[in-house]
């Protein structure tokens, strides 16, 4: 069980190295010019106009708050999934009304409008 | 214990009397056979993307009646080589205002979200990184670093266009990650084990292909949307975006990114086969680990092959049209599906597998049914609501 997880952080610090790799014989091979004109911000030759990092749609702010409703069944739901073949029936149904009570929150906002792109 | 039935063991083994014989201590040398082990695995799935890029643009060619790359090599197979050499020698820009770290940071991420997958990957019954007892919760959670990854490319590019990218790409991911885990759920429900390994020898005598083929096509569906392919590529649509998060990207780290993005979409092959296909078995095969690895490849190169069919035969469809299939549509009918197998798979456990499957497949043929005669009667009412805006057509005057 421990050599598994020192496994997996070996792997982790491997995976992480591999990809520099390349980029670091790219940095030895590849030339370097640098000019005002070619680092400029690329929008198909027209000059940008105004501040770069501009405000974003509150729509995706309202998604990523129903996802949040959402998000907490990967937590829960996996544990009920796992341990199923040991479980009674009841207990099914019981996971099933906690699904049930996730589907209301999806229902509300449907209702609400929320998930339509104004 | 011979090198055909149990090569990587075998070879482990050797090393070890080899590097012990030298005097090193056990505990180092066994982390050293590990990180060798790590490293050639890493090394072949590098290689695979290589391969990858040749067979993408082989197969897009054939679906659009052109050759593709027939100049270097036999079929063109050394063009990636010399896209690669072409990408290493090309000058990196920085764009002005770029925050540099992170900047840097994230084609690194990317491609390494990719990677860790490989760790937990059964690639023959005693070929495989480490056999996680959680390997479904690391596989979501390795799956939220390349998402990761596409914020931080889009955010530090400093570009509008990069921005834009990035923020339909993780209103598309979150949005698909719900049903991409209920469908997850599945397996897990019917193996009553999250480790991918243990998934794989559940599925002796019936892939859970036929005992959930609505599961398989939600994982499908909501796969292609986490990878940001067509049709849902909206976070690098070159008609709108020129090319979404990567715009600034040039040299190895557009590399980077593209690697991970074809190696990404056939690791997601690799877990529909694993999930969904037996994996590595395929009667009786699977006891020579060699053959069961090429079985394994086969198959993901399949899934990898349905993938690409999808994405150069579908139109890219419109942001709201793409959360609203999801919120609307694909989250309650993955719910609905998880929620029918695991009730059947509770009242029917007790009978024989061959029943067992046949009225779980029919419980599913159901369901298919009843979704597309619902489908069927909403769009007729959406339809008849939009033709009755429209005004009726001029009739052709005579002469």
């Amino acid at each position: 069980m421990q050599n598994e997880w020192l496994y997996i952080g070996l792997f982790l610090v491997i995976g992480i190295i591999v990809p520099i790799v390349p980029l670091i014989l790219s940095r030895i091979v590849a030339p370097r010019k640098p000019n005002p004109i070619k680092q400029s911000t690329y929008e198909c030759g027209i000059e940008t106009v105004g501040e770069n990092w501009v405000q974003f749609k509150a729509q995706y702010y309202i998604y990523a708050l129903v996802f949040l409703v959402f998000d907490v069944e990967t937590v829960f739901l996996f544990p009920w999934a796992l341990a199923m073949n040991q479980l009674p029936l009841f207990v099914v149904v019981e996971g099933i009304v906690f699904i049930l009570i996730l589907m209301v929150g999806l229902v509300f906002v449907w209702r609400k409008g929320m998930l339509e792109w104004v | 214990m011979t090198f055909w039935s149990d090569p990587i063991n075998f070879i482990a083994e050797w090393l070890r009397g080899i590097l012990t014989g030298w005097g090193m201590a056990l505990d180092w040398a066994n982390v050293l056979i590990a990180s060798l082990g790590i490293i050639s695995l890493i090394l072949f799935s590098m290689m695979l993307a290589i391969f990858l890029v040749w067979v993408e643009r082989k197969v897009v060619a054939r679906f659009q009646d052109r050759v593709g790359p027939n100049r270097i090599g036999p079929y063109g197979l050394f063009q990636p080589f010399a896209d690669i050499i072409k990408l290493i020698i090309k000058e990196d820009i920085t764009p002005t205002g770029a925050d540099k770290v992170v900047y840097n940071l994230a084609p690194v991420l990317a491609l390494a979200s990719v990677i860790f997958l490989w760790a937990i990957l059964p690639l023959a019954s005693n070929i495989y990184g480490v056999d996680l007892n959680v390997a479904i919760l690391y596989l979501v959670a390795t799956g939220a670093l390349g998402t990761l990854a596409i914020i931080m490319g889009g955010w530090a590019s400093n570009n509008k266009y990069a921005l834009i990218g990035a923020f339909r790409m993780v209103a598309t991911m979150i949005s698909y990650e719900i049903p991409m885990v209920v469908a997850l759920l599945i397996p897990t429900i019917l193996s009553g084990t999250m480790s991918v390994r243990g998934i794989v020898e559940a599925q002796d005598p019936i892939w859970y292909f036929i005992l959930s083929p609505l599961g398989a096509l939600v994982f499908l569906i909501s796969s292609i949307a986490e990878l940001g392919r067509a049709p849902f590529d909206l976070n690098e649509a070159e008609s709108e975006i020129v090319a979404g998060f990567h715009i600034e990207y040039t040299g190895m780290k557009f590399g980077l990114f593209y690697a991970g993005e074809l190696l990404h979409a056939f690791t997601f092959g690799g877990l529909m086969a694993i999930l969904f296909f037996g994996g590595y078995r395929f009667f009786g095969l699977e006891q020579y680990p060699l053959v069961g690895f090429l079985v394994f490849l086969a198959k993901a190169m399949f899934g990898y092959w349905v993938i690409m069919w999808v994405k150069y035969t579908m139109p890219r469809i419109r942001i709201d049209h793409m959360l609203a299939f999801n919120w609307k549509f694909l989250t309650p009918f993955a719910f609905f599906v998880l929620v029918v197998t695991a009730v059947l798979n509770k009242v029917l456990s007790g009978l024989d597998t061959w029943l067992f499957a046949s009225l779980i497949f029919g419980a599913n043929l159901i369901i298919a049914w009843i979704t597309i005669e619902i489908l069927r009667v909403y769009s007729r009412r959406e339809r008849r609501l939009a033709e009755g805006n429209i005004p009726a057509p001029v009739p052709p005057a005579h002469h």
